[in-house]
């Protein structure tokens, strides 16, 4: 598909101002919903999105308990504000689809054997959207399960890259989304090296999908640097911290 | 630490909340980690409650059937308290009356007899101190706060009950029952908000100290 307009300027910049290879800016916080037993809130670029943990909690219906292991329940969905025109709020296909990849992206990371019987409920609402906004789920969903105290292999992070004006660029928004002519979402963990979530849309050459999940990776760790940051400063934030249990029972 | 870090590399033991891949051990929670005699620890800053043999914890029931008291221990697993455990070994379902003994929505006391991953946990309320709590104030809080609330061998609630004239039993479980005079209970309950709030303090004792109005020690 040929572009409509042109996304990236004679300079170089793209039509918000960014290089080809710069995020949006990113906001995360942990710990904001007092109910849930762990949440997060993360802004990327124009994605305003909620990510709440509930659980390990007693599995209903019963007959979907698994005896050696966590049932992990992925939602994502978008208010209905959460775009221009009015977004019926029943769940669509796309939200139907991207609950399950994150739910596939997320379950990697949780050590599942150590909740048998139980259920892990993560639910992630998109107040406002913006392009990107499964990756931006994924990474708050991950502070949110940290949030609430779940055994975590690694956190999981993500980041998407594409094709616009036939080049490759990181961090697609939503005009680059729909206009430009791929989209690649990635979801890693980083630490341990594992790609948990790639999708593909958009036709590429062999290169340019090499650049591209490359750069996705690359600059997931970016955003990671800051899910980092945003736990350190929930957990650990007035550096006043005693870090001996000296004070504490046996 | 945060989950997936790298909290030492080489060769010792380690305790809960920790995973050995390859040479490094690894991070599984939020926390603090320490490298003692004991190996490596780490010691969680959130989490849900697990139960664990031998916990002592503070319970609701929540049902009764003809075998014993379905008690709920503030985790994903709900306890069970057979019959026979209270009437002793002579229990039979057509001769007892459970109701006798605990009705819905009593708090109890009681010890976690034995908890494995593919049954539920089993409770016991034989020993010293076990048994309904016939009143108190109920306070919750986070279970990986417990042994800063307790202190080291009980100073912590030892000071609070002391300085309060409060009796304050604390489950493993997060679950805190506080007993005397009204004034005394609003004077616990904001101590063990700040306990709560400033787990990792440097000197949280001798700031619990000042707000329950005694003289720091060693002034």
């Amino acid at each position: 598909m040929e572009p409509k307009r042109k996304l990236i300027g004679d300079d170089g910049l793209r039509q918000d101002g960014r290089t080809w290879d710069q995020l949006r800016p990113i906001k995360m916080e942990v710990g904001l919903l007092k109910n849930a037993d762990g949440s997060a809130y993360i802004e990327w670029g124009k994605n305003k999105i909620m990510a709440a943990v509930y659980g390990p909690k007693e599995v209903h219906p019963k007959h979907q308990v698994l005896p050696d292991r966590a049932l992990v329940r992925t939602r994502y969905h978008m208010a209905p504000f959460s775009v221009d025109e009015r977004k019926n709020p029943a769940p669509s296909r796309r939200e139907i689809e991207i609950s399950k990849v994150t739910r596939e992206a997320l379950e990697p990371a949780v050590i599942v054997e150590d909740y048998p019987r139980t259920a892990i409920e993560v639910w992630i609402e998109v107040l406002q959207s913006d392009g990107g906004s499964r990756v931006a789920g994924i990474t708050a969903a991950s502070l949110a399960l940290a949030d609430a105290g779940i055994n975590l292999r690694d956190l999981v992070v993500g980041c998407s890259c594409g094709i616009v004006d036939g080049k490759v660029v990181a961090d697609l928004d939503d005009t680059e989304d729909k206009e430009g002519s791929g989209d690649m979402p990635v979801a890693i963990m980083p630490n341990l090296n594992y790609v948990t979530l790639l999708q593909v849309d958009g036709i590429y050459s062999r290169e340019q999908f090499q650049k591209a999940f490359e750069l996705a990776i690359e600059k997931g760790r970016e955003v990671y640097a800051m899910q980092r940051e945003a736990l350190t400063k929930k957990f650990f934030g007035d550096g006043q911290v005693s870090t001996s249990s000296e004070e504490e029972a046996e | 630490m945060i989950p997936g870090d790298v909290i030492a590399t080489g060769d010792y033991r380690y305790g809960s909340y920790v995973e050995k891949r390859g040479d490094s051990y690894i991070a599984l929670r939020i926390g603090l980690a320490e490298i003692g005699r004991e190996g490596i620890k780490l010691n969680p800053m959130t989490g849900p409650y697990l139960p664990r043999p031998e916990d002592e914890v503070i319970g609701k029931v929540i049902d009764i059937n003809g075998f014993g008291w379905v008690i709920d221990i503030n985790s994903c697993f709900d306890g069970f308290l057979p019959a026979s455990f209270v009437f002793g070994r002579e229990f039979s379902p057509s001769t007892h009356d459970l109701t006798t003994k605990f009705k819905v929505g009593d708090i109890i006391g009681c010890r976690i007899e034995s908890f494995e991953r593919s049954r539920d946990p089993q409770i016991s309320i034989r020993g010293h101190g076990y048994g309904k709590i016939p009143k108190g104030e109920i306070i919750k809080i986070s279970p990986t706060k417990v042994p800063r609330l307790i202190g080291r061998r009980g100073a912590m609630i030892n000071m609070i009950s002391e300085r309060t004239s409060c009796d304050v039993k604390v489950g493993q479980n997060g679950v805190v029952v506080v007993t005397g005079p009204p004034e005394g209970i609003v004077k616990t309950a904001e101590a063990i908000k700040m306990i709560e709030n400033e787990t990792h303090a440097a000197d949280l004792a001798r700031k619990v100290e000042e707000h329950l109005g005694g003289t720091p020690v060693g002034t």
